[in-house]
């Protein structure tokens, strides 16, 4: 069973209503388990448990320094380019938008990776827009050889593939995927998709079992928090990462959660999710799969992911630039904006005085590539 | 008389105790924590080290000559990625010793019997003393030790979770018919854990989150270098046999010697 009909045994509404209904009998229920299903897990979620928000905490950070160790591991997203054949509309990389259009060349690659190297960082995560005709499957493996002696780890947050394209791609070394669904309610979905591939949401939300399919190691998903209902969402993003957790049993799962932080051009959030919320649903995550990877990323302010080192997350980005070209020559071709501005060197200082390891390398290009 | 002191493939080691790595808060903490826990083998997750590189973080606190490096493959997930893993550190200057881990399964990291017993077989031909993690089967101890490997080491309960020795009765099956050292890997959460598991006849223990994860855990490396210490000790003093009930003096034959 693919993971669209599990999600299409759920009505978005239904699933709603019951977290909304949830007391605080069953958030305490869901607190005395060591191990909680589904519905405990939708418990954590509602608004019943804001008040349980400290002991989620302690457990949250009991579960994930058992399991990972006072350890948080480091990378950097490398944009290599900024066209995009999609119109959504909470992004900055909508083709409507009057934005510089960069697509990188062997040269600039060969630049980016040389600095971003520079700075410590060793996992590395390529970003594109959509447009397979301009950036397509030969582009990103011209790019990955470009720079797989310099990295770790490569993985790539690009378009959706098929099984075929994700194989050449791990062949390549690319090791792990990041896929955003953005939205797990259809109708939603259609709604802020106007045009372009990404309008297709079973094709979307069926690329990261074809990434699994096709051998890598890493998936990474996330909902944009705001766009609909974002308790809601993150009860179907949690079903989604137990799906491939007990499908592609071999395949690491983790997530992350991007929030739209304000209102941007034309476009009207359903709702600005605050740090209390966004807390929640992180810590809700953690108590549901204690070994979930959980990505915080520059997107959130300094001072807010020194508070979430202890809150369960194991991955943070760091020293990042969301601008095709952007750690040679910043512009304004930005996919959003960087709020935690620090270099790398800063944050894994910051990292360190709270008495934590930052990991710059946890993989090696040798598990995949020949001797 | 039986000592603190292990022998595996010919080679002494002045601690029965080996330690891991991973999850310490940094690498200073490590290095001290490695110190205070008198283990002489080490071991380090390739995929967490540039092994190429003799300054890095972690390599570089762990001195060749205290200390037996022995790299582990954690992270492969089947035979040819593991043995890829073991040649690149043989190619970088370690000695050829190696942890062979295969865990496909990332979340418990338990290990694969059959990719693990192909690497097994690989490595020992190209002349690794390999010593394999592997689940507590009696079974599969003894075809690794029929190829080659200088121990085997089952876990006692899954990696990192600090419960102890679960798999007690296979365990006690593996020792009693192991000719190579048993090394009781993964699960050991607390000093009497370890304990257990040497007076029970294991060789040896290696213990990581548990120290690594403790509130101090340089002070944790040192009860674990005690609780073994410990249990040597009475091994050493001979222990006796346990009874179900206390021994009364002969109730049905006493009177044979009226």
């Amino acid at each position: 069973m693919s993971f669209e009909q599990v999600l299409d045994q759920y009505k978005f509404n239904d699933i709603k209503d019951f977290i909304f209904s949830r007391t605080a009998a069953d958030v305490e229920f869901a607190l005395g388990k060591e191990k909680i299903d589904e519905e405990d897990f939708a418990a954590l979620l509602s608004p019943a448990a804001v008040n349980y928000i400290e002991e989620m905490a302690q457990k949250a950070y009991r579960i994930t320094v058992q399991r990972f160790g006072k350890t948080i591991k480091i990378y950097a997203p490398m944009y290599l380019s900024n066209e995009c054949a999609n119109s959504c509309k909470y992004c900055g990389f909508n083709r409507h938008n009057e934005i510089p259009r960069v697509i990188l060349t062997d040269d600039q690659i060969k630049l980016e990776t040389d600095i971003i190297h520079n700075m410590g960082i060793r996992h590395i995560l390529l970003v594109t827009g959509e447009s397979p005709v301009k950036v397509g499957t030969d582009y990103l493996i011209n790019a990955v050889n470009l720079m797989k002696d310099k990295f770790s780890s490569v993985c790539i947050e690009v378009y959706p593939m098929s099984v075929e394209d994700y194989s050449l791609m791990y062949e390549h070394g690319v090791d792990g995927l990041t896929m955003f669904q953005e939205t797990y309610n259809r109708e939603k979905y259609a709604d802020v998709h106007p045009a372009g591939k990404k309008r297709d949401f079973a094709w979307r939300l069926g690329g990261p079992e074809r990434g699994a399919q096709a051998g890598f190691r890493t998936i990474g998903l996330g909902a944009l928090m705001g766009l609909e209902e974002f308790r809601t969402d993150q009860f179907f993003l949690g079903l989604h990462a137990n799906y491939l957790m007990k499908n592609f049993w071999k395949t690491h799962i983790s997530i992350s959660f991007p929030r739209i932080r304000k209102a941007s051009g034309n476009f009207k959030a359903y709702e600005i999710v605050d740090d209390l919320g966004y807390v929640q649903m992180l810590l809700a995550h953690r108590l549901f799969q204690h070994d979930l990877g959980i990505n915080v990323s520059t997107r959130e302010s300094a001072e807010f992911r020194d508070r979430l080192l202890r809150l369960g997350v194991t991955h943070m980005s760091a020293g990042s630039k969301t601008e095709p070209g952007g750690y040679a020559k910043e512009h304004d071709g930005k996919q959003f904006q960087v709020e935690d501005t620090r270099t790398v060197e800063e944050f894994c200082d910051m990292v360190r005085m709270n008495g934590y390891d930052p990991v710059l390398k946890d993989w090696d290009t040798y598990f995949l590539n020949g001797e | 008389m039986f000592k603190n002191e292990l022998v595996i493939a010919g080679r002494t080691f002045r601690s029965r105790l080996m330690v891991g790595t991973g999850k310490f808060p940094n690498a200073k903490v490590m290095a001290d924590a490695l110190e205070a826990s008198g283990a002489e083998i080490v071991t380090v997750a390739l995929r967490r080290v540039d092994i190429n590189n003799p300054q890095d973080d972690i390599l570089k606190q762990i001195d060749p000559s205290k200390y037996l490096l022995l790299p582990n493959t954690s992270g492969a997930r089947d035979a040819e990625e593991a043995v890829r893993l073991a040649r690149i550190a043989r190619a970088a200057g370690c000695e050829p010793w190696v942890k062979l881990e295969v865990t496909p399964d990332p979340y418990y990291l338990l290990p694969d019997p059959i990719e693990t017993f192909k690497a097994a077989e690989i490595l020992v031909k190209e002349g690794f003393k390999v010593l394999p993690y592997i689940n507590a089967d009696p079974v599969l101890c003894k075809r690794l030790e029929e190829i080659g490997t200088v121990t085997v080491m089952p876990l006692g309960a899954p990696i990192g979770s600090n419960k102890g020795i679960k798999t007690i009765d296979n365990l006690r099956i593996i020792i009693e018919q192991a000719k190579v050292p048993v090394v009781v890997d993964a699960g050991i959460g607390a000093p009497s854990h370890a304990a257990l598991a040497i007076e029970m006849g294991a060789d040896s223990v290696l213990v990581n989150t548990a120290i690594a994860t403790a509130k101090d855990p340089v002070m944790m490396a040192k009860s674990f270098k005690l609780g073994v210490e410990a249990a040597v000790t009475a091994r050493a003093a001979g222990m006796p046999g346990t009874r179900d009930r206390a021994e009364a003096s002969s109730p049905l034959t006493g009177f044979l010697r009226n």
